[in-house]
């Protein structure tokens, strides 16, 4: 069985602590997955491995058929995986439209192209307005949008997205989820780190629920939700017998 | 195209004041200070533009001013070739010590302390290896003709220096508007975004320090032929290393016209110093001091960002009132 994003058995330790323990899952390609779990559990810590930016010390990671435990980022993002950042890392000196430009440079050799790519993203993710906004001076939803806008300019096939929704106003996630949507019916395969339930709900067709560590869970959104060892993994032990209880009487 | 036509007119203006004057003394001190302004945009590739701060500049100006020198002296090269292969083993030394930094993760102040390093070690062996004179120092011949690049008056090295100062300012305005030159940039602002962009860090500021090293090598070349003297203090000495930084920081860091502006000012204030103070040893060196503190306290981006800041107040000022 080869799965476009394949994880197997990750494992990673700082120091005493086991931050993830032969965690593993996977994607198909053209679907969007979510990795939901508790503060903690190793989300983005398993996010960093699969991009490079951290070594596991033990595990694989295949994509597209090809083993590609251990590249470095830069190699991933030419291999077309990329990814946002859950602490959005703008580079905070250049404007909007010079920011999406740096990622449009990976298949634009040329400046002129790179910019026009970069506007052409930035209409994509609804960041035309702020072209010429320095990337410093934008709200929280402008910089995930900017993250988004980035990481969609690399023309990645696999996306990784942490947290694009957090920090956003309710009617902000309504107009971000179809933007991801989008993303998707082009052709691009999303992994999701995500706490708004209501965005996992309506975008991901399979649900991995991490939990110090360890991949607890997987299923379709609406079968995760029911999941007791989910309720217990977020409201602590016998909180799924007590919700239960409190149905009933 | 605002910036290149800016570029032709400061440097056809600068080309006409031999004609205005034949002083000597205004001669000298602009040939310095466009020697500095060569050096110090040397480091502005490297430190203005990729965000890498070094403080070890003097390796790469005294390596390029012992090469053109020595190969003259004991190898009876032409100070053209010097001049050329100076500029490339500026540029080796430059890759060779940022691939031992770079690729050892290097960032920040540690990065400068290794160049610092770097060029302290090659200063002390300049000061012992027989090759370089040791402590006599390297006299070049004097042979006041053209093709030893040497000159009767003034105004030939004038023109010289000033032509690698547009080269250089040509040359980083063009950096500006390539992919090398965004890659740069985004190194500088913020290096894991960068890397999750698909750029080789490593690899940006390594070909960055290797330009870098070779135009501040070019001013070391330039040095040998207009003094016509080297010691291991004035070749590998810190003080290169500190105009170097000076001039862009003061001028503006990562802009085009920065190194040449902060050159003209820190110049003028270290002259202005002497005049006033006698020339007490050292007292120059108090002033930079002074101004480098006020700079990055009150005006990090320095007199480009003054400038920039006032325009832009000016702007909105006129969009208030029409």
């Amino acid at each position: 069985m080869a799965e476009f994003l394949q994880v197997e058995n990750i494992s990673r330790r700082f120091g005493g602590l086991l931050a993830l323990d032969r965690a593993s899952f996977f994607a198909e390609e053209g679907q969007i997955v979510a990795l939901v779990g508790p503060n903690g559990a190793g989300k983005t810590t398993l996010f960093a491995i699969i991009t490079g930016f951290l070594k596991a010390n033990d595990g694989r990671v295949f994509y597209g058929g090809d083993d590609i435990t251990g590249e470095p980022p830069h190699k991933l993002a030419r291999r077309g995986i990329a990814r946002t950042f859950q602490i959005t890392q703008p580079f905070a000196g250049l404007t909007v439209c010079e920011n999406i430009a740096v990622g449009a440079h990976l298949h634009h050799a040329r400046r002129a192209d790179a910019l026009a790519a970069a506007r052409k993203v930035a209409e994509q993710v609804g960041l035309a307005p702020m072209l010429d906004v320095p990337a410093a001076s934008l709200t929280v939803a402008g910089r995930k949008r900017l993250e988004l806008a980035r990481a969609l300019a690399i023309e990645p096939k696999l996306l990784l997205l942490d947290e694009v929704l957090a920090g956003l106003n309710p009617s902000e996630v309504r107009d971000m989820v179809p933007v991801i949507r989008a993303i998707r019916d082009n052709g691009v395969t999303i992994v999701l780190i995500e706490h708004v339930m209501q965005a996992v709900m309506s975008l991901a067709s399979q649900v991995f629920v991490l939990a110090e560590g360890r991949m607890i869970a997987m299923g379709p959104p609406d079968a995760i939700a029911a999941d007791s060892r989910v309720i217990e993994a977020y409201l602590g032990h016998g909180a799924s017998a007590r919700m239960r209880e409190a149905a009933r009487g | 195209m605002r910036t290149y036509a800016a570029i032709a007119i400061v440097v056809a203006l600068l080309a006409l004041v031999p004609f205005v004057t034949a002083s000597n003394v205004v001669l000298n001190f602009l040939v310095v200070a466009l020697l500095i302004a060569l050096v110090g945009q040397g480091w502005n590739v490297l430190g203005g533009y990729g965000g890498q701060y070094s403080f070890g500049h003097a390796a790469f100006f005294g390596t390029g001013a012992y090469v053109t020198g020595v190969l003259q002296v004991k190898y009876g090269v032409n100070a053209w070739a010097g001049l050329v292969i100076g500029i490339a083993a500026g540029a080796l030394v430059g890759a060779v010590i940022g691939s031992l930094s770079f690729r050892s993760g290097l960032r920040g102040s540690y990065f400068a302390l290794v160049t610092l390093a770097f060029a302290e070690v090659l200063r002390i062996i300049a000061s012992v290896a027989p090759i370089t004179g040791a402590g006599v120092g390297t006299l070049i011949k004097l042979d006041l003709r053209w093709e030893a690049f040497q000159f009767q008056s003034r105004a030939p090295f004038y023109w010289i220096i000033l032509g690698f100062v547009a080269v250089s300012l040509l040359l980083v305005k063009r950096l500006e508007g390539t992919r090398f030159g965004a890659y740069l940039v985004a190194v500088r602002e913020n290096e894991d975004a960068a890397r999750a962009a698909g750029i080789d860090v490593v690899s940006v500021k390594l070909r960055a320090m290797t330009l870098s090293a070779a135009i501040t090598a070019a001013g070391g070349c330039f040095y040998a032929q207009y003094f016509l003297f080297l010691d291991a203090g004035i070749a590998y000495g810190p003080w290169i290393s500190v105009e170097a930084l000076l001039a862009p920081i003061i001028g503006g860091v990562g802009t085009v016209f920065g190194p040449l502006l902060g050159a003209l000012v820190v110049r003028t204030l270290g002259e202005v110093t002497k005049l006033l103070t006698g020339h007490a040893p050292g007292l120059d060196l108090v002033i930079y001091g002074c101004v480098l503190v006020l700079v990055v306290a009150f005006a990090p981006r320095g007199i480009s960002g003054i400038v920039d800041s006032v325009r832009a107040r000016f702007a909105k000022k006129e969009r208030g009132h029409g």
